[in-house]
């Protein structure tokens, strides 16, 4: 095959005057022709072989139009590789749209045939200094993205030229273009002085998106040092001239200045005071990308203002044009709810008056509607729980199931929330279950259950309307939670023993959650009732150590049998224990994770409500983890925080959260289990949030053979050996309330003291 | 920033893509579909964004085609998703409809526009209107070469130079659209002051109408009303710094059809057309209908084109209607029948009555769908907020004289919707234990 590295050679040979360029000369260059008929054109038939003709016509329109057909091929898939040759021959043309189509080719192609990229060098070096400066950015523009070793060394000198170039489109594409080759040669970048004449051009369209992104860049690379001009360091020079910058340049330039002032460190409160004062009249730009970037920087800078009565002008500016992202298209209205759930976890005050804004609309997607749920949830209060309580009503006569179910759980949440509503929700359940619909009363039994949680012994009149629907209920969920209400109000209700003894009859067909609550209903019951009540415990016990099938609830069988024979005294301790009460979580993610979260207001981070090392960088785990080695300490720190809320969230979804603090906590190194995390494929499940059963991979994870055996494996070990981890009725329940997984924590830690008893009883 | 973009069939086929950062394979978009359908099965909602195997998938939904970005970093989500919803916006104003067909139809000037809309994942110029100066259908030969309007990095990026017309003329239309949830639970008044600027040169504008605020911090009277505006939003020309400042409205206009700026007000008012519809149901064998429309609104204005739509049971059949104005369809199509009304004036009230069948055979399990009855209106020469453009100036060095005209009008907005009562009557009031 021809060597094709003598480049200088073919830069000489491509020299060719305008006037030949569409097709070339089978003598004059021998190259092309043996590539093609070599490899390439084998088939004499076929579509690719008649475009390679068509391709080669000697008329233009006839080209052109065979251009278009394999561009078209190329759209729906079929592969045109083959035809690069003939392609490229058409490159050098006066005909603009033919010109771009033959450089889309290139971008496509480029990859595959990078030997003969360099063929095309003279061509886009020589647009490059085109009179038409449309024509000059675009060579420049398509020259960084042909990512082609070969073609990079020729970059530099038309990138010097048009970074000067006196047409400002061709600025901004260039600078755009010294971010692009950032990406694939670093050394050359730096070595040119690009990134000196980079922050010359602060004010131009794009730099600082350029800057931006090489700073993003740069920051992962070990070998920069925070001295590296790479790093796009923010100076006050420089931050005068971003603030005077964004209220001139586009809207998508307003996005890239405003990130970049989020990462600005002011010196004092009077730095901070200003930003946020230059900052604020973004609120009003009708793109909402810029309203949101513009309250990430003053969320970040209204940290370093001491001034009170500024920060509240700015909270209460803040608000309206919050609200006014409601009125844009469903996807952009999810995005901006899911930042305004994390702005409300901060300061609640923001939007106390406007909670009627976020009523839903008949036509909203579910997903929108349930987002605004929960915000609902989050702003109600004692002054506009009607309203709320006659909407949600008003949503669990809607048509879909989802919907109505989360309005139903929202007015549980509610009647926790707010102590003084929580009579009018009770009756709007009840309401509510007076509609005998399936699903309608299930739902809203599960959530009586959590009210008798908040509220014990005050509800016990609507026992009976509860125990009537009985027979209505076959979810799980609903079971246990009726089952659970009849086993600590036993005493109060005349046929408990009557009404359990039909589950205890079916016992073992039920579900285990179901089971579980069985049994430890049966237990109260007996309890409270020895006289009467004696043959069904002794009924359950057997037929759940001998006929169950479930370790945890024969575990929890045996449990229960030695402590009714050798203490009842103790039983009653441990199993009517008073239960601490339940309350809504005012954040769902820790402190530090919503800071951190705030600090990227309209990112996917923040969308998603989980720190971006969970969800980024993976596929290429070894060569990440090998650099994190290498990072300085407190980047590993944040890595192995953020990884721990993860996990400790992960944990609390499957109810695995226990008193003695967060496991991953408990270990002897830290850093050690962080970096043993990221290197199992079980701990790359677990960030990217995909895995079906957390403990399974925290196990696997703790259990790798390269990990030094950590203490904290052991409870769970030991927990789940003994049942527990499955528990008892309560501990169904706290999940109910919080609407997101990660809220849970806070409950089951309540409810796991009665279980930690269960424990301590038995040794 | 967006490492791809990708237009998609509702098969998850993609009609056209490109790549900008080429740092993952394009086949990583045809992933997406069977995810959603993964997502779905699991009973979970699909959202706008979500991540599977470090790549994050941000769509929007845009009739029968999804329009996708693919990113590996922790991108900007809103400026993303924002930045689809341009793209669908010039699309259709490029090609009318945005469809399969027209894709397949126009995928060069299509890759075109993706090249010059979006530069390494960065959203460069979206305005449509830029955008056709110097993409378009017709290929350009050297003779008559298109250059990149200066508008495109311009101080004033979206006005170009050398603008000439024999008549300097603006028409201002302010529109108000209301939504309405039928009680005072929930209304609100999203307005807009849309533009037609026909203006030579590089003319100086500035825009006066009776706010409130302004009002108060210049210490003047308004005579007359003023009004509270909620929130503002302005076209990006605009200058925004000065509204901050003294809230005066000053700007360079675009040339042609534009909107200046919207605000929101969320004063309550009570729904100008009142619909209440009285049913009664024989299950199994018809259902009738009471509808009543009253016209809450000034006896001087009178709503245009009314339509009233009345949800119906899907499986309704055998429709009779009479009405004591205007004409009465049944639409099958949308379960529901409508009502026309040319023109309602202010003040008035008319009844109207439906009779359907219903098959004897009805399926129990589905519970009964309660969708609002939804109503589409318009009324001229009226605002219910009441807003006053109080003066537009227009100076331009050349000093010619310009026309401003004004028209105010108030529609239904996207949302203007009445419950319908329950069958047994009114909803009860929550009773307190």
């Amino acid at each position: 095959m021809y060597d094709f590295s003598n480049a200088a050679y073919h830069k000489f040979s491509f020299d060719l005057d305008d006037g030949c360029a569409f097709y070339f000369d089978a003598g004059r260059h021998p190259s092309i022709q043996t590539q093609a008929s070599m490899s390439i054109r084998a088939p004499r038939k076929g579509e690719n072989y008649e475009l390679s003709v068509d391709l080669n016509s000697e008329y233009r329109d006839k080209r052109k139009d065979a251009i278009k057909r394999v561009i078209a091929s190329m759209t729906v898939g079929k592969d045109v590789s083959g035809l690069f040759p003939d392609v490229l021959k058409n490159m050098q043309t006066d005909d603009l749209e033919q010109k771009k189509l033959v450089y889309l080719y290139l971008m496509n192609y480029a990859k595959t045939q990078p030997e003969l990229v360099i063929l095309a060098v003279n061509t886009f070096v020589k647009d490059s200094d085109d009179p038409n400066p449309l024509v000059r950015a675009l060579a420049i523009r398509t020259m960084g993205v042909l990512r082609a070793e070969k073609i990079i060394d020729y970059l530099c000198d038309p990138l010097q030229k048009c970074l000067r170039d006196e047409n400002p489109y061709v600025r901004k594409t260039a600078a755009l273009c010294v971010a692009k080759l950032y990406d694939l040669k670093p050394e050359l970048v730096i070595d040119n002085g690009f990134l000196e004449q980079l922050h010359e051009m602060i004010a131009d369209t794009n730099t600082v998106a350029a800057l931006t992104d090489i700073h993003i860049a740069a920051s992962s690379q070990p070998s920069i040092s925070p001295s590296d001009p790479a790093l796009f360091p923010i100076s006050a020079s420089v931050l005068s001239k971003l603030l005077i910058a964004l209220n001139e340049c586009s809207e998508w330039g307003r996005v890239a200045i405003l990130n970049a002032l989020a990462r600005y460190e002011a010196q004092d409160d009077k730095e901070s005071e200003h930003i946020c004062e230059r900052v604020v009249p973004q609120f009003q730009h009708v793109n909402g990308s810029v309203v949101l970037a513009a309250v990430k920087v003053i969320m970040i800078h209204m940290r370093g203002v001491r001034r009170e009565d500024l920060i509240k002008q700015l909270v209460r500016k803040m608000a309206p044009p919050l609200v006014t992202l409601l009125s844009s298209p469903p996807e952009v209205q999810w995005v901006a709810l899911r930042n305004i759930n994390l702005l409300l976890q901060k300061r609640s005050d923001i939007l106390s008056n406007e909670m009627r804004v976020f009523f839903c609309k008949y036509n909203d997607p579910l997903y929108v509607k349930v987002e605004k749920l929960d915000i609902m949830v989050r702003l109600a209060g004692e002054n506009n729980v009607d309203a709320l309580l006659s909407e949600l009503k008003e949503y669990a006569s809607e048509v879909d199931v989802d919907f109505v179910r989360k309005s139903i759980k929202a007015i549980g949440q509610t009647a926790v929330k707010i102590d003084a509503a929580a009579e009018r929700c009770v009756h709007v359940l009840l309401e509510l279950i007076d509609t005998r619909v399936s699903y309608v009363v299930q739902e809203a039994v599960v959530v009586m259950k959590d009210i008798f949680r908040k509220y014990p012994s005050t509800y016990e009149g609507i026992i009976p309307t509860l125990c009537a629907n009985l027979d209505e209920l076959d979810e799980p969920e609903a079971k246990a939670s009726l089952i659970w209400i009849i086993g600590e109000y036993a005493n109060k209700i005349d046929n408990a023993d009557e009404l359990l003894g039909i589950f205890v009859d079916t016992f073992t067909e039920e579900s285990y959650p179901v089971q579980l609550q069985t049994l430890t209903a049966v237990v109260k019951l007996f309890l409270k009732k020895p006289d009467s009540s004696q043959g069904i415990v002794q009924r359950i016990l057997n037929t759940a150590t001998k006929d169950c099938d479930s370790p945890d609830v024969r575990d929890r069988a045996y449990i229960y049998w030695r402590l009714l024979s050798t203490d009842p005294g103790a039983a009653k301790a441990v199993v009517l224990a008073q239960k601490p009460p339940i309350s809504i979580p005012r954040t769902t993610v820790s402190p530090a994770l919503l800071e951190e979260l705030l600090g990227e207001i309209s990112s996917l981070a923040s969308v998603y409500h989980k720190p971006e090392e969970t969800f980024v960088g993976r596929g290429r785990v070894g060569a990440d983890s090998l650099q994190r080695k290498s990072d300085v300490l407190d980047d590993r720190f944040s890595t192995q925080k953020a990884l721990q809320t993860v996990a400790a969230g992960q944990q609390s979804e499957n109810l695995l959260d226990f008193d003695d603090a967060p496991a991953v906590d408990g270990r002897p190194s830290g850093l050690a289990a962080t970096e043993v995390l990221t290197h199992t494929p079980a701990a790359q499940n677990l960030l990217a949030g995909t895995s079906s059963n957390p403990l399974d991979d925290l196990v696997s994870i703790f259990g790798a053979p390269a990990t030094p055996a950590p203490p904290s494996a052991s409870p769970h070990d030991i927990f789940g050996s003994l049942g527990i981890n499955s528990a008892s009725p309560a501990i169904q329940s706290p999940t109910v309330i919080a609407t997101s997984p990660v809220a849970a924590p806070i409950h089951q830690q309540q409810n796991q003291q009665p279980q930690e008893e269960d424990l301590l009883g038995l040794f | 920033m967006a490492s791809l973009i990708a237009i998609l069939d509702l098969k998850g086929k993609p009609l056209i893509q490109r790549s900008y950062r080429d740092d993952l394979p394009m086949s990583y978009v045809e992933r997406f579909l069977p995810i959603i359908l993964d997502i779905e099965e699991e009973g979970q909602q699909v959202t706008p964004c979500f991540s599977r195997e470090g790549i994050n998938y941000m769509h929007i939904r845009h009739s029968n085609l999804y329009l996708l970005a693919l990113s590996r970093k922790n991108s900007n989500a809103a400026e993303i998703i924002i930045f689809l919803h341009r793209l669908s916006q010039v699309l259709v104003e490029y090609f009318k409809e945005l469809e399969e067909e027209s894709i397949r139809d126009n995928f060069v000037i299509i890759y075109e526009l993706l090249d010059e809309m979006m530069d390494f994942g960065f959203p460069q110029t979206t305005e449509s209107k830029i955008l056709q100066e110097y993409i378009t259908q017709e290929s350009h030969k050297l003779e008559i070469q298109v250059r990149p309007p200066i508008a495109v990095t311009n101080a004033v990026s979206w006005r170009s130079e050398g603008i000439k017309y024999r008549k300097n003329e603006v028409f201002l239309d302010v529109v108000e659209s209301v939504n309405s949830s039928g009680t005072v639970i929930r209304s609100e008044i999203l307005g807009a002051v849309k533009m037609k600027c026909y203006l030579s040169g590089m003319p100086e504008l500035r825009l006066g109408l009776n706010d409130k605020v302004m009002f108060e911090s210049t210490g003047k009277t308004a005579r007359g009303k003023s009004i509270e505006m909620e929130d503002v939003k302005f076209h990006q020309c605009v200058r925004l710094a000065r509204f901050e400042n003294d809230r005066t409205i000053s700007f360079i206009p675009p040339d042609g059809e534009f909107e200046l700026m919207s605000y929101r007000i969320s004063t309550p008012v009570k729904p100008l057309i009142w619909v209440e519809a009285a049913i009664e149901s024989h299950r199994g064998s018809r259902v009738e209908y009471m509808v009543k429309v009253v016209a809450q609104f000034k006896r001087r204005s009178s709503a245009n084109n009314v339509e009233i739509y009345v949800p119906v049971p899907e499986d309704a059949d055998s429709p009779k209607f009479r009405a004591s104005t205007g004409s009465v369809q049944y639409a099958p199509d949308k379960s529901a029948f409508v009502w026309k009304i040319k023109q309602l004036a202010g003040g008035k009230e008319f009844l109207m009555r439906a009779h359907f069948g219903l098959p004897s055979v009805k399926s129990d399990n589905d519970p009964p769908a309660k969708a609002p009855i939804t109503v589409k209106f318009e009324i001229p020469y009226f605002t219910v907020s009441g807003i006053q453009v109080r003066y537009l100036k227009i100076v331009e060095k050349s000093g010619y004289q310009a026309l401003p005209w004004v028209r105010y009008i108030t529609q239904n907005g996207d949302d203007y919707s009445l419950r319908t009562a329950s069958e047994k009557g009114t909803a009860a009031p929550i009773r307190s234990l």
